[in-house]
Formats: structure tokens, C-alpha cells, sequence
């Protein structure tokens, strides 16, 4: 897929991948063998019917492809830019023992953006109504499509979100030039227009909690609230001025627009120097961020080595090209500041491999005596989030688990209290965009379930 | 959207906003803030809450005109709307009967002390405000709080209107007179910090009410973070009252001063958009 070259990124926010046109689409799509037994669906943690939609982009019918994919996947414009395909379905095509595998991604968000922006397909009729009503907690990729899949279904579907946005981590946290945030609100206005109801400003567990909207008016609660609970190093010198979590950075230049301040009203430190410390997708994000907003040095420091790191390959791919510098095998130590509190340093040890721990990984050990600092007025922390522990703290009989995630039936989603389900990050712990779609779709199956006989 | 009721300048740099927000009305409780913004290019900042009306679903704002929101705040007229308002956030302030509470207010911070104090004599307590401003046309809800309090003392820095006195000074005369069981400091960090540096002492339960730099106020982002007694805490979610003893009052000064360069920069932009028509709003 044509790309937007370094030199072309380095100042703006323009997606980088430019798309495929239709003649190409068809052409990849004609690579697809049709197997019988199609490895890549099991690959796909949603399990769209891959070989199905590709089958119609061959054919031409790029609308029958959409229809496929919708059956499946509610946000597949979005699933076509986030999924990390090379480890999910791209990883399974037979093909890609070969040869280079079907690029299944590049077609899906083919499929969408046509969709969108050629056929602008209005949205399908619910399928019949009904008298009951779900409340859906975040407006995030799990809230989404359950809401998506319940309004289809005929249920009257009000979902409460904290921010003054809608989208969760596709808003706040995946940047403008990975997720164009036109998609993001083309995806929400089509859930209004099948009448789902949208109350944002409402974190609900700080004044009404789940048992106010179980009590009042609702038949079933989905809480699908993610993992935004912003993990420290907890290392001397981390409030300084200058260092940030990546919750906050991303924040700041995606949802708050801080990248044309004074524009906007948010402001964000513009720093020379930027340390991004973590090695997962967040961490990419942030240092492609940083580099966008002028920094001449973007420093990436992770504890392992290339091959350990969490993020996509692409990403990875596109944070190298961009100059990101790699500061592998390297963990900071402390941060230093001046007189006046603002950032001006963090003190880093090499680190080497050693023996494999539980997660398989080679763990990171100090090399002794190989202290360095290096200099930089902001540091962003990318090590990963908690769950956010609000709607735990706050309803009564929800079970959790010692990392403070909710406590479901991974096959119905359902919590520990009756008429609650639960799904995505704050199920799971960060994971990825499509799994929490995925466990959306289950809760919304398992409520209509719930509200349809009642039975628990 | 959240239409605006009445928006006056109580002093030259001191607004007053009546302004609809139903929900928080409803639920919000002495102590709890909101996030507001103004619009599509605002950003997001805390204001504590200091009046509620139920009926009429409205809030009461004070705000000091500061930056570039607060700036931008005081120029809206009665009908117009702020786009957003998130809350009520933040733990209540624990209003429970403790026998003699000092309520002490600073400039600003006497609108968020209000509803403290009036709940702290509600559950019984008998109520001493302690109120403090720089001269006498900066004082604000004298009468409000002197409807309220037990006692009511009023310092100013000049002298031009009540005691010529810091209000630390007014809170050593009560601690000389009689036993003070709690105190409530809102005010500007250095003003809690020597109220708190005071009770620390005699351990005398100290609340403070932190005004840390936020932008989502759910937890999410840190940027509030603040440190109490050795250990992180986010202000939004763990506070917004931090026991005074605890907090790194130093630090907290610091990091409010970060953005000190862009809030000129976004403030001159402003200015100068207001002067030559091309003000958005």
C-alpha cells in the first residue's frame, strides 16, 4: 500500500497509509486461494468471514464485502487500521508460507472507507423493537459495539461516557495519523441514527452508580470502562515538570487537539528532547507524537531487546523510519530536575538478557556500572495502564481479581451481579482493540439473552 | 451545553457564573468540583463547586481570571452556553460532627470552603470562619459565610476592612482561646501550607483542597498526581482534599507552574483576537 514517506510525515498529522484504490483491492483480493478450511478466521479474535468479503472484492461488489464484514466486526474501518493483523489473521494465511500473506487488514479498511465514503451506505433497519432498555458504560470499542449490536437488535441503548468525546481509546489515545478521527465519528453519528442515546460529561459510579441505573430504568448494564489507570515507574524525580504518562501526552495532542495550540486552548510542552519509556503500541504512538510536534531528538528506551517488544511490527517499522532512536536493553533509573522542578534528565542502566520468565520473555538484567544519563526536558511513560477501578470501587457484589479487573463468564460476559455484564480492557487488562469488540458483540448476544427470558 | 444563567464580575478579576448543569446540581456534595469547557477549542479545567440550586438545576462558579479559559469565561454574557460540564468529581469533603471546626478561606478559596462550611454546621459543628483577602474589594460571601458561621473573623492583607492580619495569624488568637478540632484550608498553596504547618504541631485534623493542573478528572491521565505523605496521589480521583500535614505543598506549587510560557502565549493570542474583532466567541 502507497505510503506517505518520512519526510512527509514529520510535521503534520496525516494518516500515513494512503489506501488502496479499487483496482488494486481487487487485485490483492484476486491473490486470496479461497481455502477450505480458511486458517486466517481463526486467526481473527471476532472471527469475520475473511475469505467471504474477499471473495466479493473480487468480484466487485465492494458493498456485498461490507455486508460480510459488518455481519462480524461493527468498526471494521477502524479494525482495518489497529488490528495487528501480522500476529492474528495475516499470521495464519497459507500464503504467507510462502509468499507475502493476502493483505487482509489493507482490504478491510478498503471495504470501509469505500463504504463511507463512496457509497455512504445509510444504516440498516433495527431488526423488530423491543420494551427494554440497556445502559452501556464508556463509549469505547467494547460500549460501541455492544450499543451497535444491541440497537440492531431493538433495544433502546443510552450509553454514558465520561469525556466530552465519545470513542475511548480510539479518541483520547490512538493518534490522528494511525486513526483519523473523521472515522471514529462517522462510526457514532451511524449508532445515533439508529437511536442509540449518547450522555457524555457522566462518569457514572461517582454520583449515580450502576445500582441507580439498574434500579431506574434500565433491564441489563454493560460496563465496558478500559484500562485507563496510568502505570508510574516509581523511580525518584517522575512529578517533575516535563514528564507525563502517555495517557496524559496522548490526551492532551490527540482528544484536546494540543498539536495546534494556541489554536486549541490546551497547551502541551514542546519539548527539544523527548524520552519515551515502554515498548507497546502506546509507546510508538507517543514518540510519533513527540517527533510531530517538533522534538529533534525522540528517544525510545525499552528494557528488552526489539524482538520483546509488545508493538506491531508496522508500528514499530514506522517509528524506525521516522528517526525514533532506539535506546534498547536500556531502563531508567531516575529522573533529574533543576532548581525549578522542570525535567532536565533521566539517569539510565543497560540492561542484558537473561533467562526466560513466566511470560516467556528473556528477562532484562542490569549491567552493572553502565550508568548514563541522558538529556531531556519531557519523558513520557508508556509501561501500560490498570483497570480503571471507578465502577468496581463503587457497585456492590462485582466481583474483581486481584489486579482489580472485573470478574466475567468468558463466554456471556457476564459479572458477578445480576443484569451487569462486562467487557474489553477492564475484563481483560489492556489489550487490543478487536478483543474488546469481540467481547462487546458476546455481552450484547448475552444480554439480549438475559433480557429476552430473564434467566441468570 | 449548559446555558448561562448570570455571569458578573464580582471584582476586576473575580466572575461569578450561575450556569445550568441539572445533574450535578442534583447529586453534588460540599467538597466534589466539575471539569469544564467552553468550547470546541477549549481545554479542560476544574472549578470547585460553590452553590447549588436543585429546582432550578443550576451551579454557582467562581472563577479568577487567570488564563485563558478563565479570561474567555468572563467575557460570556446570560444565554450563552458552556459546551461542557463533567461531575460532580472528587471524594465529598468528610463532613461528619467533630465539635469545633475552622473553616478558613483565601481569596478565591472562600467560594469552595462555602459549602463546606455550611455542611459543617449542618452536622452539628460549631462553625468559626476565618476569611482572608488581600484588601476589602476582594473579599467575597462575607455575608453568606457570617449567615453560617458561629463566629465569622475577616482579615485583610491592608488592613481596609476586618482584622489587619494574615489568617494564620487569626487562626493562632482562636487556637490561643479555645479548642479547635478540625480545620478546612482552602486558599492559594502557600496560605494552606502555613495553615497546615501550624495544626501540625497540636495534630489538629488539617483538610486542604488541592487545585492540581487536570485534564480528564476521571484518573486517566496523571496529570494531577501529587505527593501525599511520601506516596503518589491523583488529586482528581483521590482528592480533591488531601490531609495538610501529608502534602508536598512545594512540589504542588511546581508543577502548577507548568505551563506557565504557553498560558502566555494562549493568553496574548487571546487578547490580541478580542482587540482586533477576530474573537471566535
Amino acid at each position: 500500500m502507497p505510503e506517505l514517506t518520512p519526510a512527509e510525515r514529520k510535521n503534520n498529522f496525516n494518516e500515513i497509509p494512503l489506501g488502496y484504490s479499487k483496482e488494486t483491492a481487487m487485485l490483492e483480493a484476486s491473490r486470496c486461494i479461497q481455502c477450505k478450511k480458511p486458517a486466517c478466521v481463526e486467526g481473527c479474535p471476532v472471527n469475520v468471514d475473511i475469505p467471504g468479503f474477499i471473495k466479493e472484492i473480487t468480484d466487485g461488489n465492494i458493498s456485498g464485502a461490507f455486508s460480510v464484514l459488518k455481519r462480524t466486526n461493527t468498526l471494521p474501518a477502524v479494525c482495518g487500521r489497529v488490528c495487528p493483523q501480522e500476529s492474528q489473521c495475516e499470521a495464519q494465511c497459507i500464503l504467507g508460507r510462502k509468499f507475502e500473506p493476502v493483505a487482509i487488514g489493507k482490504l478491510e479498511r478498503f471495504v470501509a472507507d469505500y463504504e463511507r465514503e463512496v457509497e455512504n451506505t445509510a444504516a440498516r433497519e433495527a431488526d423488530g423493537k423491543k420494551d427494554k432498555k440497556v445502559a452501556i458504560i464508556g463509549a469505547g470499542p467494547a460500549g460501541l459495539t455492544a450499543a451497535g449490536d444491541l440497537a440492531q437488535r431493538g433495544y433502546a441503548v443510552t450509553i454514558f461516557e465520561a469525556l466530552h468525546s465519545p470513542g475511548g481509546v480510539l479518541v483520547y489515545g490512538i493518534p490522528q495519523f494511525r486513526l483519523p478521527k473523521e472515522i471514529v465519528h462517522y462510526e457514532i453519528e451511524a449508532l445515533k441514527k439508529r437511536g442509540v442515546e449518547l450522555v457524555l460529561n457522566r462518569v457514572v459510579g461517582m454520583s449515580q452508580t450502576v445500582d441507580d441505573l439498574l434500579d431506574r430504568d434500565y433491564d441489563a448494564v454493560f460496563v465496558g470502562t478500559g484500562a485507563g489507570l496510568p502505570l508510574f515507574l516509581n523511580i525518584a524525580g517522575e512529578n517533575l515538570k516535563g514528564v507525563y504518562s502517555a495517557n496524559e501526552y496522548l490526551t492532551r495532542a490527540n482528544l484536546m487537539k494540543a498539536y495546534k495550540f494556541p489554536e486549541y486552548d490546551t497547551p502541551i510542552i514542546r519539548g527539544k528532547n523527548i524520552a519515551v519509556f515502554g515498548g507497546g503500541n502506546v509507546a510508538m504512538d507517543a514518540a510519533r507524537v513527540a517527533n510531530r510536534l517538533g522534538a529533534e531528538n525522540v528517544y525510545l528506551v525499552y528494557r528488552r531487546s526489539r524482538d520483546e517488544m509488545p508493538a506491531r511490527l508496522e508500528e514499530i517499522h514506522h517509528a524506525d523510519e521516522e528517526g525514533i532512536n532506539f535506546q534498547l536493553l536500556t531502563n531508567p533509573v531516575r529522573f533529574l530536575g533543576d532548581e525549578s522542578g522542570n525535567l532536565k534528565g533521566v539517569e539510565c542502566l543497560r540492561m542484558e538478557l537473561g533467562e526466560p520468565d513466566e511470560s516467556g520473555r528473556r528477562r532484562p538484567v542490569t549491567v552493572k556500572g553502565s550508568e548514563f544519563i541522558i538529556d531531556v526536558d519531557v519523558a513520557i511513560i508508556a509501561i501500560g495502564n490498570a483497570p480503571n477501578p471507578i465502577i468496581q470501587k463503587s457497585t456492590a457484589g462485582l466481583d474483581t481479581t486481584k489486579w482489580g479487573t472485573i470478574v466475567v463468564d468468558s463466554e456471556t460476559m457476564k459479572t458477578s451481579k445480576k443484569g451487569v455484564f462486562a467487557g474489553g480492557d477492564i475484563v481483560s487488562g489492556a489489550a487490543t482493540v478487536i478483543e474488546a469488540m469481540g467481547a462487546g458483540r458476546k455481552a450484547a448476544a448475552a444480554i439480549d439473552e438475559f433480557c429476552t427470558t430473564g434467566a441468570w | 451545553m449548559h446555558t448561562i444563567h448570570s455571569n458578573d464580575l464580582v471584582q476586576p478579576t473575580l466572575g461569578r457564573m450561575v450556569v445550568d448543569a441539572p445533574y450535578v446540581a442534583e447529586y453534588r456534595k460540599a467538597g466534589q468540583f466539575i471539569i469544564l469547557r467552553i468550547d470546541e477549542f477549549g481545554e479542560r479545567i476544574p472549578l470547585t463547586i460553590a452553590d447549588a440550586d436543585k429546582e432550578k438545576g443550576t451551579i454557582t462558579l467562581y472563577y479568577q481570571i487567570v488564563g485563558v479559559t478563565t479570561r474567555k469565561m468572563s467575557l460570556l454574557k446570560k444565554g450563552d452556553h458552556l459546551q461542557d460540564i463533567a461531575g460532580p468529581l472528587g471524594h465529598p469533603t468528610d463532613v461528619k460532627r467533630y465539635g469545633t471546626v475552622a473553616c478558613i478561606g483565601g481569596g478565591i478559596g472562600i467560594a469552595p470552603l462555602y459549602p463546606i462550611s455550611r455542611a459543617m454546621k449542618e452536622a452539628g459543628n460549631r462553625v468559626v470562619n476565618i476569611l482572608g483577602a488581600r484588601s476589602k474589594d476582594l473579599l467575597i460571601l462575607e455575608d453568606e459565610l457570617r449567615a453560617i458561621g458561629d463566629e465569622t473573623i475577616v482579615c485583610t492583607d491592608d488592613g481596609s476592612y476586618g482584622k489587619k492580619d494574615f489568617v494564620t495569624g487569626a487562626l493562632r488568637d482562636l487556637m490561643a482561646k479555645e479548642n479547635v478540632d478540625v480545620v478546612v484550608a482552602i486558599g492559594p498553596v502557600p496560605m494552606m501550607k502555613a495553615v497546615s504547618d501550624m495544626t501540625r504541631e497540636p495534630a489538629i485534623r488539617t483538610f486542604v483542597s488541592l487545585n492540581s493542573i487536570m485534564v480528564d478528572g476521571t484518573g486517566m491521565c496523571g496529570g494531577c498526581r501529587v505527593t501525599i505523605g511520601g506516596g503518589t496521589k491523583f488529586t482528581c480521583v483521590d482528592g480533591p482534599e488531601f490531609n495538610g500535614h501529608e502534602v508536598d505543598f512545594d512540589e504542588l506549587v511546581s508543577r502548577l507552574g507548568t505551563y506557565r510560557g504557553e498560558e502566555r502565549v494562549s493568553d496574548e493570542k487571546h487578547k490580541h483576537a478580542c482587540r482586533i474583532g477576530l474573537d471566535r466567541n
